[in-house]
């Protein structure tokens, strides 16, 4: 009897989880592709949308696409890299300053980057003047901009990680005369991979979905992220007429994060506490 | 026999403890110097021509200095920690605390519409906006053309059709100039006429050229006609004032404009600082400070409600599905997890038009024609409910997670010692998950304090009153000061900025007397 309770429970849950997704398909297939003729069952089915939006002019989607996967993959690749490099030092070596530099991450943690976006603004003006690569409507200038939160966002968790290696590993391994840079490459990073392709996974996913920095960064059509794009796509007007197409795009967006969230599933779990614990 | 070796590498090893050991050269070693110095070098190519241009001489010196200082470092055998910590920290400092910092000093300006530049700027920008026709003057048909690289307009007198070349020096009488019928000119001795495209593809230069005349300057009006004009306003360096009409405005160094005896203030200012009147005035102006508060409470609100409810929907699914003989978790976890997975970005967006008014999914369904985002209590409700089926999911990963490092021994010992479920929850339970999640819970706190998509993409922080289209009643203080900043007003860098520094404060505040409440509660349970 209790059994069912949670059963009730869960499918409740459950189903208010899937309502707005089960909405989306079905605008998806809404052979009509627009808000207002869009429900939760739609009347019947078309791959129109798919058409409409992959030969858009007006909206490049393909475009943004390949800009938001690789603005995402570089980014959370390097920022991955960047606060384990840091993490390392601060788990495996003792120097002056080390508590100082860890208490300012954390305190820097709590100031989400784009607070200044006023500033950032100003600057990237500046360095559009000087380096109209790295500058505005530049995926590569959004890029190391957002470099610059990749140690306060996960260099503490990092450092969870790597605290939970025995140290012992490494201390055999400068007995048999490695140096720190080897011990680094070929013992510490095999031995995270798994928990690194978590927060790795975290953080393409919050690079994907970041828009304020990009809504400010990128005004360009054909320089636009998915986030920024497809914001336009439901603006004045074209609200109604292209839901539709809104609705094919997310789906299409989804797909890869869905894909390796359901594979990594049983990581996350523990990778999301085994750091937070720890902090 | 190996172990005695180990022992005395071991020993060799702490006989040194500090200072640069001597090791052989490798060829890894090399590689990597010489990769170290190319890499110096290469960022030096790229980075320092465009300053160089610029003269920006002390951005000059920070980049040589900086990037010698960086290459010394990976050049040593020293200073091991830096060597890693340096990669992250260059992006750090230059695109999160320099900007900070930043912010900071821009809090204490009026920088924004009407006070972007320098005084001088404001003074040209002043003058060539006041510029009018001289009565009485000629018009010109303009042709623009070119005498050797210089650009020089040929004017022709429409009345008198007197042929003359203006540069920046003045008026010169050109001779033997062949003229179309509609007054312009087809070719001049000395000179390579320009066609129309070409005109158009220096249309900057065109605007930007003023032939000095004595009653005032001859400027282009299009590409093929020109007007004699005269500033009715002018600087006088004298007085330090504009003189001319309305005038004379004489500057307020303290405002950063012209102002005259009326208290009047002409539109283009400059940039002044302003010390802590940006401050004061979040605090000080009715109208803004009302505002201020009413978005500080709403946005508390906000995010202790959104908080609390995400844990508490996701902590009660993690507890439904964490019993041994419930059956089908897999499908269930993998269901609930699907909101986390999808975008946010897009999803945010599709709720909003699920609430919209006239075609949205829940009128449709319920039968009810609420403007459910342009009513406050209804646009708040929805808001909250929106974050709840973004954020839920998480709190259910991780509240999963931590149950398992509950044992389960715990519960039922509490069981057997009479608790009622309730009780074992209520004591055993949810402690020992507080404790875990703490600091995930005030990082979530943190994080939707400044949650700007959810509130963007869905109301944009509306709805709005009739008589204010600055502040709206979804407005968090995140989505407020970007609104300052780049909103469809005139923009306030310098207000929008202050209002950042409160938000940092803020968010500090609030984050610190939760880890200071966590650490109390880690020693309470220990």
């Amino acid at each position: 009897m209790k059994l069912a309770l949670r059963h009730v429970f869960v499918l409740v849950v459950c189903a208010f989880a899937l309502f707005p997704i089960v909405f989306v398909v079905s605008a998806a297939l809404n052979p009509l592709g627009t808000l207002a003729s869009s429900d939760l069952i739609p009347d019947g089915a078309s791959l129109d949308n798919v058409a409409k939006l992959l030969s858009s002019e007006a909206y490049p989607f393909g475009r943004w696409f390949l800009n938001s996967i690789g603005v995402a993959l570089a980014a959370s690749f390097t920022s991955l890299l960047l606060s384990l490099l840091a993490a390392y030092a601060f788990s495996r070596m003792r120097f002056k300053g080390r508590r100082t530099g860890l208490m300012s991450l954390l305190l820097i943690q709590m100031f989400p980057q784009f607070l200044a976006i006023v500033t950032i603004f100003m600057i990237f003006t500046r360095v559009t003047e000087l380096y109209p690569a790295f500058g505005f409507d530049s995926v590569s200038g959004l890029m190391i901009l957002y470099m610059g939160g990749a140690l306060g966002a996960s260099t503490w968790l990092m450092k969870g990680f790597l605290d939970t290696v025995p140290k012992e590993l490494d201390e055999s391994a400068t007995v048999d005369g490695a140096t720190h840079a080897q011990i680094f490459w070929r013992i510490i990073l095999p031995l995270v991979t798994p928990i690194l392709a978590v927060t790795g996974l975290l953080a393409f996913i919050g690079y994907m979905n970041e828009f304020i920095l990009a809504s400010v960064f990128l005004r360009d059509p054909e320089a636009k992220t998915l986030a920024v794009g497809m914001f336009g796509m439901l603006s004045g007007d074209a609200r109604n007429t292209n839901f539709g197409m809104f609705a094919v795009g997310t789906l299409i967006t989804a797909i890869p994060t869905v894909g390796v969230f359901m594979w990594l599933q049983k990581y996350i779990v523990s990778g999301l506490t085994a750091g937070a614990v720890k902090g | 026999m190996s172990a005695p070796s180990v022992t005395k590498a071991a020993r060799d090893d702490t006989a040194r403890p500090s200072g640069p050991r001597r090791r052989e050269i490798t060829t890894g070693f090399v590689v990597t110097r010489i990769a170290v110095l190319g890499v110096a070098a290469a960022l030096l190519l790229y980075a320092l021509p465009p300053l160089v241009a610029d003269e920006s001489w002390p951005a000059v010196v920070v980049v040589c200095l900086a990037t010698a200082a960086i290459a010394a470092l990976y050049l040593t055998r020293r200073f091991v920690p830096a060597k890693y910590l340096i990669p992250g920290t260059v992006f750090l400092l230059a695109f999160q605390v320099f900007p900070v910092l930043y912010t900071m000093s821009t809090a204490l300006t009026n920088f924004g519409d009407g006070h972007r530049g320098g005084k001088q700027e404001a003074i040209a920008a002043i003058e060539t906006a006041s510029l009018r026709q001289v009565p009485g003057s000629p018009e010109y048909a303009l042709t623009a053309a070119l005498k050797g690289d210089e650009l020089v307009f040929l004017l022709v007198d429409t009345k008198t059709k007197q042929v003359q070349a203006g540069t920046e020096e003045g008026l010169s009488p050109v001779d033997g100039a062949k003229l179309s019928l509609t007054g312009k000119v087809l070719e001049a001795p000395g000179y390579t006429v320009l066609t129309t495209a070409q005109a158009a593809a220096r249309g900057k230069e065109i605007t930007g050229l003023a032939v000095p005349t004595s009653g005032g300057a001859i400027k282009a009006n299009g590409l093929s006609r020109a007007v004699e004009s005269r500033a009715a306003l002018a600087y006088d360096a004298s007085c330090d004032c504009i003189q001319g009409e309305g005038g004379p405005w004489r500057a307020d160094e303290s405002r950063g404009y012209f102002v005259n005896d009326k208290g009047e203030h002409l539109a283009q200012g400059w940039q002044v600082n302003v010390g802590l009147a940006n401050f004061t005035r979040v605090v000080t102006d009715p109208t803004i400070s009302g505002h201020f508060l009413a978005v500080f409470a709403w946005n508390l609100v906000f995010a202790t409600g959104s908080v609390l409810s995400t844990f508490a929907l996701g902590m009660a699914v993690a507890l439904a599905l964490h019993h041994p003989r419930m059956r089908g978790t897999k499908i269930y976890r993998i269901v609930i997890v699907l909101p986390y997975a999808m975008p946010a970005f897009a999803m945010l967006l599709v709720w909003r038009d699920m609430f919209n008014r006239d075609f949205g999914l829940i009128n449709s369904l319920t039968g009810l024609n609420l403007d459910w985002l342009g009513e406050p209590t209804t646009a708040r409700m929805a808001v909250l409910l929106v974050n709840l089926w973004l954020g839920f999911p998480y709190m259910f990963l991780v509240t999963t997670g931590a149950l398992q490092a509950i044992p389960r021994e715990m519960t039922e010992a509490a069981g057997i010692d009479g608790a009622s479920p309730w009780q074992a929850f209520r004591r055993v339970t949810l402690p020992l998950l507080l404790v875990a999640l703490a600091p995930l819970l005030i990082s979530s706190f943190a994080f939707n304090f400044n949650n700007f998509n959810a509130i963007q993409l869905t109301t944009g922080g509306g709805p709005f009153d009739v008589d204010n289209t600055q502040v709206g009643k979804t407005d968090l203080l995140i989505t407020y000061t970007f609104r300052l900043a780049f909103g469809t007003g005139s923009a306030q860098f310098g207000f929008a900025a202050a209002i950042s520094v409160f938000i940092f404060a803020l968010v500090a505040t609030i984050s610190a007397i939760g880890f200071r409440m966590t650490r109390k509660q880690e020693e309470v349970y220990r």
